[in-house]
Protein backbone atom coordinates (compact mmCIF):
# COMPACT_ATOMS: atom_id res chain seq x y z
CA UNK A 1 0.00 0.00 0.00
CA UNK A 2 1.09 3.56 -0.61
CA UNK A 3 2.68 5.53 2.22
CA UNK A 4 0.23 8.36 1.62
CA UNK A 5 -2.79 8.42 -0.65
CA UNK A 6 -4.67 11.52 -1.66
CA UNK A 7 -7.91 11.72 -3.56
CA UNK A 8 -9.07 15.15 -4.65
CA UNK A 9 -11.88 16.78 -6.57
CA UNK A 10 -10.77 17.57 -10.11
CA UNK A 11 -10.37 21.30 -9.61
CA UNK A 12 -7.26 23.38 -10.43
CA UNK A 13 -7.32 24.84 -6.91
CA UNK A 14 -6.41 21.46 -5.42
CA UNK A 15 -3.32 20.88 -7.55
CA UNK A 16 -1.29 23.07 -5.20
CA UNK A 17 -2.37 20.91 -2.24
CA UNK A 18 -1.25 17.81 -4.14
CA UNK A 19 2.16 19.41 -4.80
CA UNK A 20 2.58 20.36 -1.16
CA UNK A 21 1.68 16.90 0.11
CA UNK A 22 3.93 15.17 -2.44
CA UNK A 23 6.87 17.40 -1.55
CA UNK A 24 6.37 16.84 2.18
CA UNK A 25 6.24 13.06 1.78
CA UNK A 26 9.25 13.11 -0.57
CA UNK A 27 11.24 14.99 2.05
CA UNK A 28 10.12 12.56 4.74
CA UNK A 29 11.10 9.64 2.48
CA UNK A 30 14.66 10.95 2.18
CA UNK A 31 14.58 12.44 -1.30
CA UNK A 32 17.50 14.83 -1.56
CA UNK A 33 16.65 18.50 -1.03
CA UNK A 34 18.10 19.30 -4.45
CA UNK A 35 15.46 17.05 -6.09
CA UNK A 36 12.42 18.38 -4.24
CA UNK A 37 11.76 21.14 -6.77
CA UNK A 38 11.73 18.51 -9.50
CA UNK A 39 9.26 16.37 -7.55
CA UNK A 40 7.06 19.42 -6.96
CA UNK A 41 7.03 20.39 -10.62
CA UNK A 42 6.54 16.88 -12.00
CA UNK A 43 3.68 16.12 -9.59
CA UNK A 44 2.11 19.49 -10.44
CA UNK A 45 2.31 18.76 -14.15
CA UNK A 46 0.81 15.28 -13.77
CA UNK A 47 -2.00 16.50 -11.52
CA UNK A 48 -2.80 19.50 -13.74
CA UNK A 49 -3.08 17.19 -16.67
CA UNK A 50 -5.33 14.75 -14.79
CA UNK A 51 -7.57 17.58 -13.54
CA UNK A 52 -8.00 18.92 -17.04
CA UNK A 53 -8.79 15.47 -18.39
CA UNK A 54 -11.34 14.86 -15.62
CA UNK A 55 -12.98 18.21 -16.22
CA UNK A 56 -13.52 17.18 -19.82
CA UNK A 57 -14.60 13.60 -19.26
CA UNK A 58 -15.77 13.00 -15.70
CA UNK A 59 -15.77 16.12 -13.50
CA UNK A 60 -17.49 14.35 -10.61
CA UNK A 61 -14.75 11.74 -10.22
CA UNK A 62 -11.68 12.40 -8.06
CA UNK A 63 -8.05 12.36 -9.17
CA UNK A 64 -5.90 9.96 -7.16
CA UNK A 65 -2.35 10.55 -6.03
CA UNK A 66 -0.38 7.74 -4.39
CA UNK A 67 2.98 8.40 -2.76
CA UNK A 68 5.10 5.42 -1.80
CA UNK A 69 8.41 5.15 0.00
CA UNK A 70 9.72 1.83 -1.33
CA UNK A 71 13.18 0.31 -1.10
CA UNK A 72 15.20 3.43 -1.59
CA UNK A 73 12.82 4.97 -4.12
CA UNK A 74 10.13 7.56 -3.71
CA UNK A 75 7.35 6.63 -6.08
CA UNK A 76 4.47 8.82 -7.23
CA UNK A 77 1.42 7.67 -9.16
CA UNK A 78 -1.21 10.06 -10.48
CA UNK A 79 -4.28 8.23 -11.71
CA UNK A 80 -7.33 9.32 -13.61
CA UNK A 81 -10.45 7.56 -12.42
CA UNK A 82 -13.13 8.17 -15.01
CA UNK A 83 -15.55 5.34 -14.35
CA UNK A 84 -17.16 5.79 -17.74
CA UNK A 85 -13.85 5.93 -19.53
CA UNK A 86 -12.09 8.92 -20.93
CA UNK A 87 -13.53 9.88 -24.27
CA UNK A 88 -10.33 10.08 -26.19
CA UNK A 89 -10.72 7.85 -29.21
CA UNK A 90 -7.25 8.54 -30.50
CA UNK A 91 -5.73 7.70 -27.18
CA UNK A 92 -3.46 10.67 -27.67
CA UNK A 93 -3.62 11.67 -24.02
CA UNK A 94 -1.56 8.67 -23.09
CA UNK A 95 1.21 8.99 -25.59
CA UNK A 96 4.31 10.71 -24.36
CA UNK A 97 5.36 13.35 -26.80
CA UNK A 98 2.17 13.03 -28.79
CA UNK A 99 0.21 14.82 -26.13
CA UNK A 100 -3.43 15.62 -25.75
CA UNK A 101 -5.31 18.52 -27.12
CA UNK A 102 -6.83 18.80 -23.68
CA UNK A 103 -3.57 19.32 -21.79
CA UNK A 104 -3.06 22.33 -19.54
CA UNK A 105 -1.29 24.20 -22.30
CA UNK A 106 -4.49 24.70 -24.22
CA UNK A 107 -5.58 27.03 -21.42
CA UNK A 108 -4.12 29.98 -23.22
CA UNK A 109 -4.44 28.76 -26.76
CA UNK A 110 -0.79 29.58 -26.89
CA UNK A 111 0.05 27.10 -29.60
CA UNK A 112 2.80 25.45 -27.60
CA UNK A 113 3.51 21.86 -28.52
CA UNK A 114 0.80 19.58 -27.17
CA UNK A 115 2.08 17.21 -24.53
CA UNK A 116 4.68 19.61 -23.22
CA UNK A 117 3.60 18.74 -19.67
CA UNK A 118 4.50 15.09 -20.30
CA UNK A 119 7.82 16.12 -21.82
CA UNK A 120 8.56 18.17 -18.71
CA UNK A 121 7.72 15.22 -16.47
CA UNK A 122 9.96 12.92 -18.48
CA UNK A 123 12.86 15.29 -18.14
CA UNK A 124 12.40 15.66 -14.37
CA UNK A 125 11.92 12.10 -13.12
CA UNK A 126 14.42 9.26 -13.55
CA UNK A 127 11.80 6.72 -14.27
CA UNK A 128 8.45 7.57 -15.86
CA UNK A 129 5.80 5.07 -16.89
CA UNK A 130 2.62 6.15 -18.58
CA UNK A 131 -0.21 3.72 -19.03
CA UNK A 132 -3.76 3.92 -20.24
CA UNK A 133 -6.78 2.15 -18.86
CA UNK A 134 -10.45 2.60 -19.70
CA UNK A 135 -10.54 4.97 -16.69
CA UNK A 136 -7.89 7.24 -18.15
CA UNK A 137 -4.17 7.75 -17.90
CA UNK A 138 -1.87 6.77 -15.09
CA UNK A 139 1.52 8.40 -14.69
CA UNK A 140 4.04 6.72 -12.43
CA UNK A 141 7.37 8.33 -11.68
CA UNK A 142 10.08 7.89 -9.08
CA UNK A 143 13.18 9.43 -7.57
CA UNK A 144 15.94 8.04 -5.38
CA UNK A 145 15.31 8.25 -1.64
CA UNK A 146 18.20 8.00 0.77
CA UNK A 147 16.53 6.28 3.67
CA UNK A 148 15.36 2.69 3.46
CA UNK A 149 11.65 2.05 3.41
CA UNK A 150 9.96 1.91 6.80
CA UNK B 1 1.05 31.24 -1.56
CA UNK B 2 -1.43 32.68 -4.01
CA UNK B 3 -0.52 34.85 -6.97
CA UNK B 4 -0.01 38.60 -6.59
CA UNK B 5 0.05 40.76 -9.70
CA UNK B 6 0.94 44.40 -10.10
CA UNK B 7 2.14 46.59 -12.94
CA UNK B 8 3.68 50.00 -13.48
CA UNK B 9 5.27 52.01 -16.26
CA UNK B 10 9.00 52.56 -16.38
CA UNK B 11 10.79 54.34 -19.20
CA UNK B 12 7.86 53.73 -21.52
CA UNK B 13 7.75 50.01 -20.83
CA UNK B 14 5.06 48.31 -18.76
CA UNK B 15 6.59 46.22 -15.99
CA UNK B 16 4.45 43.40 -14.62
CA UNK B 17 5.48 42.25 -11.14
CA UNK B 18 4.48 38.68 -10.39
CA UNK B 19 4.72 37.14 -6.94
CA UNK B 20 3.77 33.65 -5.80
CA UNK B 21 2.85 30.54 -7.74
CA UNK B 22 1.85 30.37 -11.41
CA UNK B 23 0.02 27.13 -12.01
CA UNK B 24 -3.14 25.73 -13.55
CA UNK B 25 -5.22 27.55 -10.91
CA UNK B 26 -3.60 30.98 -10.91
CA UNK B 27 -2.31 31.27 -14.50
CA UNK B 28 -5.68 32.50 -15.87
CA UNK B 29 -5.27 35.68 -13.76
CA UNK B 30 -1.89 36.41 -15.33
CA UNK B 31 -3.35 35.68 -18.76
CA UNK B 32 -6.20 38.13 -18.11
CA UNK B 33 -3.78 40.84 -17.02
CA UNK B 34 -1.60 40.39 -20.11
CA UNK B 35 -4.67 40.52 -22.35
CA UNK B 36 -5.89 43.64 -20.54
CA UNK B 37 -2.53 45.36 -21.01
CA UNK B 38 -2.44 44.54 -24.72
CA UNK B 39 -6.05 45.73 -25.08
CA UNK B 40 -4.93 48.99 -23.45
CA UNK B 41 -2.15 49.30 -26.04
CA UNK B 42 0.77 48.33 -23.84
CA UNK B 43 2.88 46.38 -26.29
CA UNK B 44 6.31 46.63 -24.63
CA UNK B 45 6.18 44.40 -21.57
CA UNK B 46 8.67 43.18 -19.00
CA UNK B 47 7.45 40.43 -16.67
CA UNK B 48 9.41 40.48 -13.43
CA UNK B 49 9.47 36.92 -12.08
CA UNK B 50 11.99 37.39 -9.30
CA UNK B 51 9.33 36.67 -6.66
CA UNK B 52 7.75 33.74 -8.48
CA UNK B 53 7.99 30.62 -6.34
CA UNK B 54 6.58 28.09 -8.77
CA UNK B 55 5.96 27.98 -12.52
CA UNK B 56 4.58 25.07 -14.52
CA UNK B 57 3.82 24.48 -18.19
CA UNK B 58 0.44 26.19 -17.84
CA UNK B 59 2.25 29.35 -16.80
CA UNK B 60 4.66 28.95 -19.69
CA UNK B 61 1.67 28.73 -22.03
CA UNK B 62 0.32 32.00 -20.66
CA UNK B 63 3.68 33.75 -21.13
CA UNK B 64 4.00 32.44 -24.68
CA UNK B 65 0.43 33.54 -25.34
CA UNK B 66 1.33 37.02 -24.07
CA UNK B 67 4.40 37.09 -26.27
CA UNK B 68 2.34 36.20 -29.33
CA UNK B 69 -0.16 38.94 -28.54
CA UNK B 70 2.44 41.71 -28.18
CA UNK B 71 4.35 40.51 -31.23
CA UNK B 72 1.17 40.87 -33.24
CA UNK B 73 1.59 44.60 -32.54
CA UNK B 74 5.36 44.59 -33.12
CA UNK B 75 5.82 44.58 -29.36
CA UNK B 76 7.97 42.59 -26.97
CA UNK B 77 7.70 40.57 -23.79
CA UNK B 78 10.91 40.10 -21.84
CA UNK B 79 11.38 38.29 -18.56
CA UNK B 80 13.38 39.04 -15.44
CA UNK B 81 14.43 35.91 -13.61
CA UNK B 82 17.58 34.71 -11.85
CA UNK B 83 16.12 31.81 -9.88
CA UNK B 84 17.53 28.51 -11.01
CA UNK B 85 14.38 26.54 -10.16
CA UNK B 86 12.29 28.76 -12.40
CA UNK B 87 14.88 29.01 -15.17
CA UNK B 88 15.06 25.23 -15.30
CA UNK B 89 11.62 24.81 -16.88
CA UNK B 90 12.51 27.40 -19.53
CA UNK B 91 15.64 25.40 -20.35
CA UNK B 92 13.83 22.04 -20.38
CA UNK B 93 11.27 23.35 -22.83
CA UNK B 94 13.73 25.30 -24.98
CA UNK B 95 11.96 28.57 -24.23
CA UNK B 96 15.20 30.31 -23.25
CA UNK B 97 15.56 30.85 -27.00
CA UNK B 98 12.12 32.40 -27.29
CA UNK B 99 12.20 34.90 -24.42
CA UNK B 100 14.75 37.52 -23.55
CA UNK B 101 15.60 36.60 -19.95
CA UNK B 102 17.41 39.21 -17.87
CA UNK B 103 18.81 39.57 -14.37
CA UNK B 104 17.13 42.86 -13.50
CA UNK B 105 14.25 45.03 -14.70
CA UNK B 106 16.69 47.80 -15.58
CA UNK B 107 18.75 45.39 -17.66
CA UNK B 108 15.62 44.17 -19.47
CA UNK B 109 14.57 47.74 -20.25
CA UNK B 110 18.07 48.71 -21.37
CA UNK B 111 18.27 45.67 -23.66
CA UNK B 112 14.91 46.50 -25.18
CA UNK B 113 15.88 50.12 -25.74
CA UNK B 114 19.15 49.06 -27.37
CA UNK B 115 17.18 47.04 -29.92
CA UNK B 116 15.02 49.97 -30.94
Amino acid sequence: MATVELSFTALPAHVRTARLVATAVARRSGVDESLLDEVRLAVGEACSRAVESHQLHCPAEPVRLALTDRAGRFEVEVTETCATGADDPGGSAAQPGAGSGSGPLTLDGAGLPAGLGIAVIESLADDVQISTTPAGTSIRMSWPAARPSR
Amino acid sequence: MDLKLDHHSKDGIEVVDVEGEIDVYTAPRLRELLIELVNNRFYQLVVNMEKVEFLDSTGLGVLVGGLKRVRAHDGSLDLVCTQERILKIFRITGLTKVFGIHDTVDEAIAARRAEK
